[in-house]
């Protein structure tokens, strides 16, 4: 049966891709946000998972309005990273892990989570920017793992609750854990923490409720469910909503995690970055 | 639509939820914006706006919040600012620029207030 190793959070702001590009790691503004990496690479080159879980939330590539799944899980043999709009050199495509798509999505299913599944899926900065950040020069690099992309809805409202994202995390990790081959997973969690792109409110920033969800999110999830969705917006900020993906991944990890390494920064681009690397017990 | 049952709209200044009645107040802005994913999408508004906008059936009030590039009237009228994001995109404004203009600072005043609250 396949084993879950950890679980890793990251925010995948897009100007962190054109960082990387450019090569801009110890450049002032940014060393102290890719100054929370080194720890997370040590600890993939020493683990090398096989497969990669990588929960995001689409901004508008693979899908828009006129039809807007609450929870979808891709099921491809790859995924194209293609233009979100602003001409950017994509990537060439993540190797998919068709296999283990279905088994979750069968999985899930029966546990009563009632999930789209994607054959074909273009993947944004959601996606791209956290693996790039986690094995650089992705996807060519020589431990990339094969991918199974889920993207949450937070673009629209009603958006899951936070016991919802994590109650899926909890079956995510259940159709993981049930996965018939010896194989090692890592489960990202990416977006937030707190921000907010639009409206006379723009620039909102909340450290103190990033701090709370920081250690909450590592000794008591289930405290973090009390929090309602407004509530989430209020504290959290319009776009911070996208915490809801930390809580999807924590659910899969089991009660009892490790925490290996942490780091949050103000700010990055619009938001207060977070990084955090939990491992599961053996 | 009063739906107070569920956890719906408490007032949080300066802050649109997007929610079904604004998605379908916005679709059409926001369905010419998704398609700026698109290089030649984004060429053809570039070359005409205003023929651009009218295919897709944008709302009077939707076009002239365009032509005065008032990010706030945009979100007004149903924008959704993740689409909004790719037209900025076609002006070459970052999103310290839009939340500039939102709040009516300069890009530099935008990144200040950014960091001041570290
Ligand atoms: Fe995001």
């Amino acid at each position: 049966m396949a084993q879950i190793l950890g679980g890793i959070t990251t925010s995948h702001i897009p100007a962190v891709g054109n960082a990387i590009d450019k090569g801009l790691q110890d450049d002032p503004y940014w060393k102290p946000f890719f100054d929370g990496y080194p720890k997370v690479h040590a600890w993939i080159r020493e683990h090398k998972p096989d497969y990669v879980v990588n929960i995001y939330n689409d901004h508008g590539l693979g899908f828009f309005l006129d039809r807007m799944p609450t929870f979808a899980i891709g099921a491809a043999h790859e995924y194209r990273n293609e233009d979100e709009g602003w001409g950017l050199p994509s990537l060439p495509p993540f190797p998919g892990a068709p296999e283990l798509s279905w088994h979750i999505i069968e999985s899930m299913v029966e546990d009563e989570f009632d999930i789209t599944s994607c054959q074909e899926l273009a993947v944004d900065h959601g996606f791209v920017v956290p693996m790039q950040l986690f094995w650089p020069g992705a996807p060519n690099n020589p431990d990339m793992p094969r991918a199974v992309p889920i993207s949450a809805n937070t673009v629209q409202h009603p958006i899951p609750t936070l016991k919802r994202a994590l109650d899926f995390g909890k079956a995510l990790g259940k159709a993981l854990r049930s996965f018939p081959e010896e194989a090692k997973v890592v489960v990202l969690g990416t977006g937030g923490l707190s921000h907010q792109l639009d409206g006379q409110r723009a620039g909102f920033i909340n450290k103190e409720f990033d701090q709370y969800c920081l250690e909450n999110i590592v000794s008591d999830p289930e405290a973090l469910t009390k929090i309602s969705r407004m509530e989430l917006v209020e504290k959290a900020g319009a776009q911070g909503t996208e915490f809801l993906m930390w809580m999807m991944m924590r659910g899969a990890l089991g009660d009892e995690v490790t925490e290996i390494t942490r780091n949050y920064h103000i700010p990055i681009s619009n938001t207060a970055a977070g990084t955090l690397l939990l491992e599961c017990a053996a | 639509m009063a739906q107070h049952s569920h956890d719906y709209h408490i007032d949080i200044p300066g802050t649109t939820v997007f929610d079904g009645r604004m998605a379908m107040k916005g679709y059409a802005l926001n369905k010419m914006c998704y398609d700026f994913n698109r290089a030649e999408n984004r060429e053809a508004f570039k070359a005409d706006p205003e023929a651009w906008m009218e295919k897709y059936g944008l709302r009077e009030e939707q076009r002239q919040a365009i032509r005065d590039n008032d990010i706030l009237a945009m979100i007004e009228e149903g924008g959704n600012i993740y689409y909004l994001a790719k037209l900025a995109g076609i002006f070459k404004l970052s999103v310290q620029d839009v939340g500039g203009m939102q709040t009516g600072r300069t890009r530099e005043e935008f990144q200040a207030f950014l960091a001041s609250q570290a």
